[in-house]
C-alpha cells in the first residue's frame, strides 16, 4: 500500500486510473447487458413492459390502447416490423410535427424497442421482424437486386439509394446509414410516403437481393471520390470550382505582369 | 560538345532549307514567330477550350478502340459483381469492360468526360470575356459567330457522347429529346421516327450518335477551330487600353519564344489538371445507373451542366399549357422551354454584335477592348442573360436544392418561376447602376486624385484633405475611352415639308441607341481636367515641401493637389 501511496503523484497515475475505470465499466456492462438472443421470443413480461413504455411515450398521440387519433394512425395490426423500423431509426417518438417524421438517434435501446414491438404485435397480427438470415446480404444476388432496385426504388431513392426529393418538402431518405433489417422492414411496412412492397410484390428472396445490392454500395466508387453520388450536377459544380478554378489561377500566373 | 552542336545545327538548317525551298515555309514561320500576343490572363481562356479539345481527341481515339456502338443485347459476365448476369446492350457492356478490364480505361473515360465538361466551361467563360470587353466589334463579328457555332457544336458533341454508353441516365436524356422533337407541331412525330429509325428507342440511335460523335461533329469543330484561329491571326489580337496601346498596334510579347513557351506549357497544365480530376474524382459512374431500359427513371436524373438549363426550363414550365386541338396535341409545356426559350436566348447571343452595331451606327474597326464599366448597357445585358441562364440551371437542380437545404420542392419551383422573369430585370438594372457608379468613381479619381488621409489646416481655419494626383498611366486608362451618345437623327420632314425617306428606320435606330446610351457618364475631357486643377486659393498649398512627389507635378503643369470643396 505504501508503494502505491508513494506513486500516486506519478504523472502516469491519472492515465492508469482512467484505464482501470474503463476496464471495470466495460466488464460490468458485458456481464449485465441484455444479450440480443434473449429478445427473440416475447414473453408476457415483455408485453407488459412494452405496454408500460407505450403508455408513457406513445399513448399521447396514438391513444391509450393504440387505437389511433386524428393525425396519428391506429397501430392495431401494423406488426412488430413497423414498430421496430420506426423506433430503431428514431422516427418514433416523433421529434417534431412536420411533413415527414425525421430519423434521429433512437430514443429506446434494443430491449425497450423489442418490448414495444411485442406489445404492438400482441394487439393484432402484422408483419414480424425479419430473421437474420432473411436480411443477410451475403445470401442475396446483388445484380438481380440492382435490377429490382432500378425498377422499384430508384425513382424516389436515386440510382444507388442516396435519396431524393418528393413533393411539398417530403423526401426519400439516403439508404446508406440503414441496416439490412431496417431496409427489409421498410419494404414490408411502407413507412410514411413509401408504398408497401408485400411478399407477392417482392418475394423475401428479392428483398434480400435488394439488400445485397445496397450492401455493394458500401465498397465506394471505383472511379475515386464519389462526389456525393448526386450525379451530373455535382460533377458540373466541381468542374467549375476545381477545373476552371485551378486553370484560371494558372492563367493569371502565366499572364501576370499585364498592365 | 561543339562538334555535336555543329552537326545538330547543320542538320536543322539543312532540313529547314530543304523545306523552305520546296514549300516557302520560311516566310510563314518568320511571320508567325514575330506575331505579337498581348499579355492578359483572360486571353488564355480560349486556350483552355482548345487544349481541352486536344485532350478530348487524344482520349477519344483511345476510347474508340474499345467501345462497341451497338444495341445488340448481351449478358454481362465480368468483374463487376452488381452487373453479373444482367442483360444489356453491347454499348453498355463495352463501357463496363472499358472501365473495369482495359488497363487505364477508366482513367481515360474519366479524363474524356471531365475534359468535355471543361471544354464547355472554358468556351462559356471565353465567350463571356469576349462579350464583356466588346471584342466582338468590327472586324470580329464573323469570328464571334464562328465561336458561337463552335459552342453549339460543343453542346452537340457533349450530348451525343453522353448518350453513347446506353445507361439509364443518358437514356432518360434521349427520351426527353424524343419528347422535345415530338412537341414540334406537325412534323414532330415524323422527325422522331426519322431520328430513332422507328419508335423510341429502336436499335439505331447508338450507332447513329456514334458516327455523329466521332466523325461529323469533331470534324466540324476542328475545321471551325482552324477558321477561328485563322481569323484571330488575320485580325491580330485585341488588347486592353493602356498607355501606348492604340487601335493600330498590338502591345505584347512575340509568339516565339515567349508565347510558345507560355502557351505550350499551359497545354500541359490543362492536361495535368484534367488528369488530376479524373484520377481522383468519379465522373458519370454508368455502373450505378445500370443498362438502359425505358421503364425506370431514377430520382436526381439530370444532364451534364451545359444541358441543365434545358432541364430547368422543362421543370419550371407549368403542365397546364398542353392543348388538344381537333384531336392533335400541342405541347406548349415542352415546346416553349425546350425549343422557343433556348432559341431566343441563342439567337440573341449570336446576333448581339449586329444589334449593337446597329444601335451605335459605328462602322469603324475596334482593336482596343472596352472596360466593361464603360459599356453599361452591354454589360448589363450580358449579366441579365447569364442570370436567366443561372436561374434555369438552379431550376434544373431543384430536387437537389430541396433535399440538401430541407426545402419544399414545390415552393422552390414557384419561386424560380417568378425569378426567371424578375431576376434578369433586377440584374440588368443593378449592373447598369454599378457600371455608371464605377464610371463616376473614375471621373472623380481623375479630377481629384487619390485620397491621402493627410489633413491640412489653413490659416483661416479651413481644413482640407490633400489629394495625390493620378500619374499619367493611371489617368490614361480612365480617360481614353470615347464618349458614346445616343444617335441624333434628321427630322421626319425636310425643310420644304416633304417626308424624308428612311425616317422610320432612323427612328427605330434612335430608339435602340437611346436605350443603349441615354444614361451615361462621359470621360473627363482635358478642359474639365484643367478646370478642376485651377482652384486659385489652394495653389499656395501645392508648393508645400512635405507633399511627396507633388512639386514635380506642379512644375510640369496644372497640378491635382487639392480637391474641390
Amino acid at each position: 500500500m505504501k508503494a502505491i501511496a508513494a506513486r500516486r503523484h506519478h504523472r502516469l497515475a491519472p492515465v492508469a486510473l482512467l484505464l482501470l475505470a474503463l476496464l471495470v465499466t466495460g466488464g460490468l456492462y458485458a456481464a449485465l447487458a441484455p444479450s440480443a438472443a434473449s429478445a427473440s421470443a416475447p414473453s408476457e413480461d415483455d408485453i407488459a413492459a412494452g405496454r408500460a413504455l407505450f403508455q408513457a411515450n406513445c399513448a399521447t398521440c396514438h391513444g391509450p390502447s393504440a387505437e389511433g387519433r386524428e393525425g396519428a394512425p391506429s397501430l392495431i395490426g401494423v406488426g412488430a416490423a413497423a414498430v421496430d423500423f420506426q423506433v430503431s431509426t428514431g422516427r418514433m417518438p416523433m421529434q417534431m410535427d412536420g411533413v415527414q417524421a425525421q430519423a434521429k438517434p433512437p430514443q429506446f435501446d434494443a430491449e425497450e424497442t423489442s418490448q414495444l414491438a411485442a406489445y404492438v404485435a400482441s394487439l393484432g397480427a402484422g408483419p414480424a421482424i425479419p430473421s437474420a438470415e432473411q436480411v443477410d446480404p451475403a445470401l442475396g444476388d446483388a445484380a438481380n437486386g440492382g435490377a429490382l432496385f432500378r425498377t422499384n426504388c430508384a425513382m424516389c431513392h436515386g440510382a444507388i439509394g442516396k435519396g431524393g426529393a418528393l413533393s411539398e418538402g417530403k423526401y426519400a431518405p439516403n439508404l446508406g446509414p440503414s441496416t439490412p433489417t431496417q431496409i427489409y422492414e421498410a419494404m414490408q411496412t411502407g413507412p410514411q410516403s413509401m408504398p408497401v412492397f408485400n411478399d407477392a410484390n417482392l418475394t423475401p428472396e428479392e428483398k434480400r437481393d435488394i439488400i445485397a445490392f445496397l450492401g455493394e454500395q458500401d465498397a465506394g466508387s471505383p472511379g475515386g471520390t464519389d462526389l456525393g453520388a448526386i450525379g451530373p450536377v455535382g460533377e458540373g459544380i466541381w468542374v467549375w470550382v476545381v477545373g476552371m478554378g485551378l486553370l484560371v489561377a494558372c492563367a493569371v500566373w502565366i499572364g501576370a505582369k499585364s498592365s | 560538345m561543339s562538334t555535336r552542336a555543329t552537326t545538330g545545327q547543320r542538320a536543322a538548317s539543312g532540313t529547314a532549307d530543304y523545306l523552305d525551298q520546296r514549300t516557302g515555309i520560311g516566310t510563314a514561320v518568320k511571320g508567325f514567330a514575330r506575331k505579337i500576343f498581348p499579355d492578359h490572363w483572360s486571353f488564355l481562356l480560349g486556350e483552355i477550350a482548345l487544349y481541352s479539345f486536344i485532350v478530348l481527341i487524344l482520349t477519344g481515339v483511345f476510347l474508340t478502340m474499345f467501345f462497341v456502338p451497338s444495341m445488340t443485347l448481351v449478358v454481362y459476365e465480368g468483374p463487376f459483381a452488381a452487373m453479373n448476369g444482367v442483360e444489356m446492350s453491347e454499348a453498355f457492356a463495352s463501357t463496363l469492360d472499358l472501365s473495369f478490364e482495359v488497363t487505364g480505361g477508366l482513367l481515360m473515360r474519366q479524363i474524356h468526360h471531365w475534359a468535355a465538361l471543361l471544354f464547355m466551361a472554358a468556351i462559356v467563360t471565353h465567350m463571356m470575356r469576349v462579350f464583356f470587353t466588346g471584342a466582338f466589334r468590327k472586324p470580329r463579328e464573323i469570328n464571334w459567330v464562328v465561336g458561337f457555332v463552335l459552342m453549339i457544336l460543343g453542346l452537340a458533341a457533349g450530348f451525343t457522347g453522353y448518350s453513347l454508353p446506353d445507361d439509364v441516365l443518358s437514356g432518360n436524356g434521349l427520351r426527353i429529346t424524343d419528347g422535345v422533337v415530338k412537341s414540334i407541331p406537325v412534323v414532330g412525330s415524323y422527325m422522331s421516327y426519322f431520328i430513332f429509325g422507328g419508335e423510341f428507342p429502336g436499335e439505331h440511335i447508338i450507332p447513329r450518335l456514334f458516327t455523329m460523335h466521332i466523325l461529323l461533329i469533331p470534324g466540324l469543330i476542328l475545321a471551325l477551330i482552324g477558321l477561328h484561329l485563322f481569323l484571330v491571326v488575320l485580325h491580330k489580337h485585341t488588347h486592353f487600353p493602356g498607355p501606348g496601346r492604340t487601335q493600330r498596334n498590338v502591345v505584347g510579347f512575340p509568339l516565339f519564344p515567349v508565347y510558345v513557351a507560355k502557351a505550350g506549357g499551359f497545354f500541359f497544365i490543362v492536361f495535368g489538371v484534367l488528369a488530376l480530376m479524373a484520377g481522383t474524382m468519379t465522373i458519370n459512374p454508368v455502373w450505378n445507373y445500370g443498362p438502359y431500359d425505358p421503364s425506370p427513371v431514377a430520382a436526381g436524373a439530370q444532364p451534364d451542366w451545359y444541358m441543365l438549363f434545358l432541364e430547368g426550363g422543362l421543370r419550371l414550365m407549368p403542365g397546364a399549357t398542353e392543348f388538344v386541338i381537333a384531336g392533335y396535341t400541342l405541347s406548349l409545356n415542352v415546346l416553349i422551354p425546350a425549343v422557343v426559350i433556348p432559341g431566343l436566348l441563342f439567337t440573341a447571343l449570336a446576333a448581339y454584335p449586329f444589334i449593337e452595331a446597329f444601335a451605335t451606327g459605328d462602322k469603324r474597326e475596334h482593336h482596343l477592348l472596352d472596360r466593361p464599366r464603360n459599356a453599361p448597357v452591354r454589360t448589363a445585358t450580358g449579366v441579365a442573360i447569364l442570370t436567366a441562364f443561372f436561374i434555369l440551371l438552379l431550376a434544373g437542380a431543384n430536387d437537389l436544392i430541396a433535399t440538401h437545404f430541407a426545402m419544399s420542392l414545390n415552393d422552390i419551383t414557384y419561386i424560380f418561376r417568378v425569378l426567371f422573369f424578375v431576376a434578369p430585370v433586377v440584374a440588368f438594372w443593378a449592373t447598369k447602376r454599378l457600371c455608371l457608379g464605377l464610371q463616376r468613381k473614375d471621373r472623380e479619381l481623375v479630377l481629384h486624385g487619390h485620397e491621402t488621409g493627410r489633413i491640412v489646416r489653413f490659416a483661416n481655419g479651413e481644413y482640407i484633405e490633400v489629394h495625390k494626383p493620378l500619374d499619367e498611366y493611371e489617368r490614361w486608362i480612365r480617360v481614353q475611352h470615347e464618349a458614346r451618345r445616343p444617335l441624333e437623327i434628321l427630322p421626319a420632314h425636310d425643310e420644304r415639308g416633304v417626308r424624308r425617306k428612311g425616317y422610320h428606320r432612323d427612328a427605330l435606330r434612335a430608339r435602340v441607341s437611346r436605350f443603349f446610351y441615354e444614361d451615361r457618364v462621359e470621360p473627363v475631357t482635358p478642359a474639365e481636367l484643367a478646370a478642376a486643377h485651377s482652384h486659385g486659393e489652394h495653389d499656395a498649398l501645392e508648393g508645400h515641401p512635405s507633399s511627396g512627389g507633388v512639386p514635380a507635378e506642379i512644375a510640369s503643369g496644372p497640378s491635382v493637389d487639392a480637391r474641390d470643396r
